[in-house]
């Protein structure tokens, strides 16, 4: 449920780093306490974020929730892919249902973010 | 969740469904079992069953009963006779709305009224006060029965197959107090919030479960889905059904709500009467209409709509609808933006998106 090689937020977003870029999407558990989600407010590719900062907006049928930067990084791109099948965030969180990947500014930043174990210990 | 909510009769039975449980107006109750969307779905194609046993029953008894429940409801009981439910909302003297509810005609002298569980305090005070001179007893029913509901257009098949009264006989909006399912005696009316066909069935608490466990197995064969509040909400929402704290408050009035058919003003009195004739004369200053979104975005409650850079109302509620697959809102508006075919923008966060007015309700179902 809750993969070794991710980096997990108290926001419930998971951060995987590849090539100096950081992959960034939604847990497992926060997507099943949002329920079907049904539409994604994406950032633009370039856009700054500081950490902590809201960078997009995620909607189930009965609930809007921020999507909040896990570091401080700027945009590489967005899965457009959500666009049209905003379902792939319940199907696929750690996959196909990835929401942004960033350019990483301060790798250090990294080291704040819990492993899985502490992870799912916040959330039992 | 806390463990201080209150438990309806099928609390243990959601739970053991896997029902995902929330906090409704002190109500433990689910949201859904396996996913709204899918429960929307199973009541438009199939049939869902329904645990609303939260809602509130008050009972309106005596020689009295007949102007009692006059005075107090919007629309006409001269509509009603036995076996007849009529929907109506309450008002304020002010015309803003106290609650709308169902009103079931056992005898001349005995109604029993269903109103909204976040009301139901609320509505019982201001029947006590407001109906003091006559005649009555008004008993709040509301933890002596428990209530489900069957929808969709397998409902009659599914309740047939345990209901030993022909289901053909009930029309729209009239019930039958002396059948039973299985071994339990109980009122089945047909009526509904979703949009479909289907039946409310009330019964004793205690009796509840076993009702509930008789058609979850009689449906089995028509693929009848548990549902909960979520898809409740979407589906009357598609059909264009008010909800008390949405549509209707007491800052609206029901003629603001688009709901001139269930307000009778040419009969003797009612509370709110006076008000609501006034509102008449000088013309309704606002009304309710559906908005669908151009451009990308979810209309929800309270955000803002605008013309020309004028905000001309609010949105009551919003969502994606999954039988429409768009996103839609309602919304009150400045009467002059009212007629469908026009264009409006959406305030959602910081962005400005295009919607057009459209007719309500968004959704029709077919009749068979």
């Amino acid at each position: 449920m809750y993969p070794e090689n991710l980096k997990y937020t108290e926001d419930h977003e998971w951060v995987r780093v590849e090539n100096g870029k950081a992959y960034i999407g939604v847990t497992n558990y926060a997507q099943d306490q949002l329920g079907d989600v049904v539409f994604l407010e994406l950032p633009e590719e370039g856009e700054e974020y500081e950490m902590g900062e809201s960078f997009g907006v995620i909607e189930s049928v009965k609930t809007v929730s921020d999507l909040f930067m896990p570091v401080d990084g700027k945009i590489a791109g967005v899965n457009e892919k959500l666009n049209d099948n905003p379902e792939l965030i319940n199907e696929d969180p750690y996959g196909d249902g990835w929401v942004v990947v960033i350019e990483i500014r301060d790798e250090s930043q990294l080291d704040q973010l819990m492993d899985n174990q502490t992870y799912e210990k916040t959330i039992e | 969740m806390s463990g201080e909510n209150k438990k309806t009769p099928l609390y243990e039975r959601h739970k053991e469904l896997g029902g995902k449980m929330v906090d409704y107006f002190g109500w433990a109750l689910p949201v859904q079992y396996t996913g709204i969307i899918e429960e929307h779905r199973a009541v438009r194609e199939r049939a869902g069953i329904f645990d609303v046993s939260h809602m509130g029953e008050i009972e309106i008894i005596g020689p009295d009963a007949f102007p009692a429940v006059q005075m107090l409801i919007a629309n006409n009981a001269k509509k009603l006779e036995d076996g007849k439910v009529l929907y109506t909302p309450i008002c304020y003297h002010d015309g803003g709305v106290v609650d709308d509810l169902l009103v079931y005609r056992y005898g001349e002298d005995n109604y029993l009224l269903v109103v909204n569980a976040a009301n139901k305090d609320k509505d019982y005070q201001w029947i006590k006060e407001n109906l003091s001179k006559y005649e009555v007893d008004i008993v709040d029913k509301s933890y002596e029965i428990g209530q489900l509901a069957i929808q969709g257009p397998e409902a009659e098949n599914i309740l047939q197959k345990v209901y030993n009264e022909d289901l053909s006989q009930i029309k729209f909006f009239r019930f039958s107090n002396t059948g039973s399912v299985g071994e339990y005696l109980c009122t089945v009316s047909r009526t509904g919030y979703t949009g479909e066909d289907g039946f409310e069935i009330y019964c004793k608490s205690q009796d509840t479960p076993g009702i509930f466990d008789l058609i979850m197995e009689a449906g089995k064969d028509f693929g009848l889905a548990p549902c909960g509040l979520g898809c409740r909400d979407t589906l009357r929402f598609e059909a264009g059904m008010p909800l008390y704290g949405h549509e209707l408050s007491p800052e609206i009035n029901p003629l603001e709500a688009g709901m001139k058919i269930f307000v009778d003003l040419e009969k003797d009195n009612f509370i709110g009467c006076e008000s609501l004739q006034e509102v008449v004369e000088e013309g309704v200053k606002r009304k309710i209409i559906g908005i669908e979104m151009l451009d990308r975005g979810i209309p929800r409650q309270g955000y803002p709509i605008e013309v020309s850079g004028e905000e001309i109302g609010t949105i009551t509620s919003g969502t994606f609808s999954p039988t429409l697959e768009k996103n839609l809102g309602i919304g009150l508006v400045n009467r002059e933006y009212s007629e469908p075919d026009k264009t409006v923008d959406v305030r959602i966060r910081k962005r400005l998106l295009r919607g057009k007015t459209v007719k309500l309700p968004f959704y029709k179902r077919k009749r068979r």
